[in-house]
């Protein structure tokens, strides 16, 4: 095989791995949108949080060299970010439920207080976890050559939240009223339901996966401030494009936008962000509810 | 309302005196650090808020795109102007390369109004973000055009009548003038047939779209007039800051402006100068409020506690008050 052709691999290669944390973090993100109608803005800052104290609970674990360091880290980030966003849904924005950018503003004011209350506490070095042995080091890809064993593992993570979401939101109770309060919220508390209390699930839940890519992200490539703005407009960038509330419409705006990344950067690094947003600038004149979203 | 324009002149007559008035209350080294630093600031960032607290006003639209036209403005200056460092393009005076700096702003806004015209409410904030936090990636990374990450240094400002463009007292008179002209020009054009259009998009879009009105031109216009006031503002901050970097339109930038319009109310363009006051203030004394370097905590919780609270801002809670004390007998 040609080198040309390695190097094409490796691009397409780098671009999956990229969607897969794109596609992790903003699936909550589009989770959210799609039932609550909630713009969350601290969404990145979800992702931060459980970077950093997932980091917290890691480092002493790491330092004492056990082997679930790392597994407990990701619990950590993870269960601290469900919590956080269920507080943040029952204590701020529940009870203004409709005033989509009341919320949004609700969600911005947050998003400022914990990244300056994170930099207050963890300082501005970067963090960086070390993936534990079993998914360390190296692999080879056919056509590609070695590549990090644990770029590859986070497109398996991206397959397994893709395909739980999925079955989540088709085939089981929880899954149906989402769905169904997507469609139409006041008839699916007519029929009963505790809307309220599905909003929290589905809030803890969407947050989880922010905190679960903060924790991975973090793993991949070093967690420094600024990540929070920058996977914001990840999630933003790809619910547009894919389509708001859609598992499969994220997804597919998650490789789209990952595979433009590095393709643009490969090409043309200077001005590979144009290529991002020539994206979204067509898919918004074409189809502005997104690809796959629906009208 | 003849009552009004007298409030207004009076309050115009008290703004421009006030640099001199400060001396009175204030030793001098500090009544220069108000001028230029607190009233001069607040000015040119209630500029920019303006220009989102216009288009939140009268159209309806919540656009986060506001600082990063602002930002175009101010690097069309710094590429074009002699003396900039380092020379990009140059071969521009401070009397070209402003209009061309204005220029480009508002065919940004027009060109931000233009994509997003098909969306409302939080669509409508979502792409503007995406699209302002795009401009800055690209600015940021761009060596060539905008210098990356160091951004475009000494763009000092022209000489007025032989005074310097960033003596205080001038700055801050300048910047007052174009302040009261765009706020002028904003209520002047909302009572034009323009201006009663896009409250009417503002109000019910179909119902304009049936009476014939191009909603979509006129919204683009909207964006561009919004451009416009935001590129004043970005002239002046680059000139007040002696130079443009990525920095002063990144995310953070992006909020601030969003925080000062909604600190002060999105009602009327006023709220604009109010919250940015606010803001200024709160920037200023934070450390002798609570640290230096917690600033945005600090400004956070102002934020979130007027959203919570007072959801149009310090102009609602001075409209509450004022109905809670004609109540009384």
């Amino acid at each position: 095989m040609s080198a040309g052709m390695d190097l094409a691999a490796t691009i397409v290669l780098n671009g999956l791995t990229l969607a897969a944390l794109y596609f992790i973090v903003a699936s909550g993100f589009s989770l959210i949108f799609g039932l609550m109608r909630v713009v969350n803005m601290a969404h990145g800052a979800m992702y931060l949080v459980a970077g950093y104290v997932g980091y917290a609970v890691f480092e002493p674990l790491y330092d004492r060299d056990v082997w679930y360091a790392w597994y407990v880290g990701v619990a950590a980030g993870v269960a601290f970010a469900a919590v956080f966003g269920a507080f943040v849904q029952v204590v701020l924005l529940g009870w203004m439920q409709g005033q989509e950018l009341r919320q949004a503003l609700v969600t911005i004011g947050l998003s400022i207080i914990v990244a300056d209350q994170l930099l207050a506490i963890y300082g501005g070095t970067p963090r960086q976890f070390f993936a534990p042995d079993a998914i360390f080091g190296s692999t080879q890809v056919p056509g590609v050559g070695g590549y990090p064993t644990f770029r590859l593992v986070q497109i398996g993570i991206a397959l397994a939240v893709g395909i739980g979401l999925w079955l989540l939101l088709n085939r089981t109770k929880l899954g149906m009223m989402i769905r169904a309060g997507v469609d139409d919220r006041q008839m699916l508390g007519a029929c009963g339901v505790n809307v309220p209390l599905v909003g929290v699930a589905v809030f803890a839940l969407g947050s989880a996966l922010a905190g679960l890519g903060g924790v991975v992200g973090a793993t991949a490539q070093p967690l420094a401030m600024g990540a929070d703005g920058r996977f914001l407009l990840i999630s933003l960038v790809v619910v547009i494009v894919g389509g708001m509330g859609s598992v499969t419409g994220t997804a597919l705006g998650a490789v789209l936008i990952g595979l433009a990344e590095q393709i643009g950067q490969a090409l043309f690094p200077t001005y590979s962000v144009i290529l991002t947003f020539v994206i979204m600038v067509a898919v918004l004149a074409l189809r502005p509810q997104g690809i796959l979203g629906r009208a | 309302m003849r009552n009004t324009i007298l409030w207004s002149l009076l309050g115009l007559v008290a703004l421009l005196m006030l640099p001199w008035a400060l001396p009175f209350v204030l030793p001098a080294n500090e009544a220069a650090f108000w001028t230029a630093n607190i009233l001069g600031r607040a000015l040119v960032f209630g500029i920019i808020a303006m220009s989102l607290t216009f288009l939140a006003t009268y159209g309806g639209f919540i656009s986060l795109a506001q600082m990063m036209v602002a930002g175009i403005a101010g690097y069309t200056l710094a590429i074009l102007v002699d003396g900039a460092v380092p020379h990009i393009l140059g071969g521009f005076g401070y009397g070209a390369a402003i209009p061309l700096g204005l220029l480009a702003a508002t065919l940004m806004g027009l060109l931000v109004g233009a994509i997003s015209v098909r969306t409302r409410d939080i669509y409508l904030l979502m792409i503007t973000l995406a699209l302002a936090m795009g401009v800055f990636r690209f600015i940021e990374t761009n060596i060539a055009w905008f210098n990356g990450y160091e951004g475009i240094r000494n763009v000092v400002g022209p000489t007025l009548f032989g005074q310097d463009f960033r003596n205080p007292l001038v700055f801050y008179h300048i910047a007052l003038a174009t302040a009261v002209l765009l706020y002028a020009g904003i209520l002047y054009l909302v009572r034009t047939p323009f201006g009663l259009v896009l409250q009417g998009i503002r109000d019910n879009p179909r119902r304009v779209a049936a009476l014939g009105y191009s909603v979509g031109l006129h919204r683009i216009a909207a964006f561009g007039v919004a451009g416009f006031i935001a590129g004043c503002g970005g002239i002046l901050s680059t000139i007040y800051n002696i130079g443009i970097s990525p920095g002063s339109i990144g995310l953070g930038a992006t909020v601030n402006v969003l925080i000062m319009s909604v600190i002060g109310g999105l009602g009327h363009p006023v709220g604009a100068f109010i919250g940015s006051l606010i803001y200024t203030v709160f920037d200023t004394f934070a450390a002798t409020i609570y640290d230096r370097d917690r600033f945005n905590t600090l400004i956070g919780v102002v934020f979130l506690a007027i959203v919570l609270v007072s959801p149009d801002g310090a102009i609602g809670i001075g409209a509450r008050l004022r109905r809670l004390l004609a109540r009384r007998p």
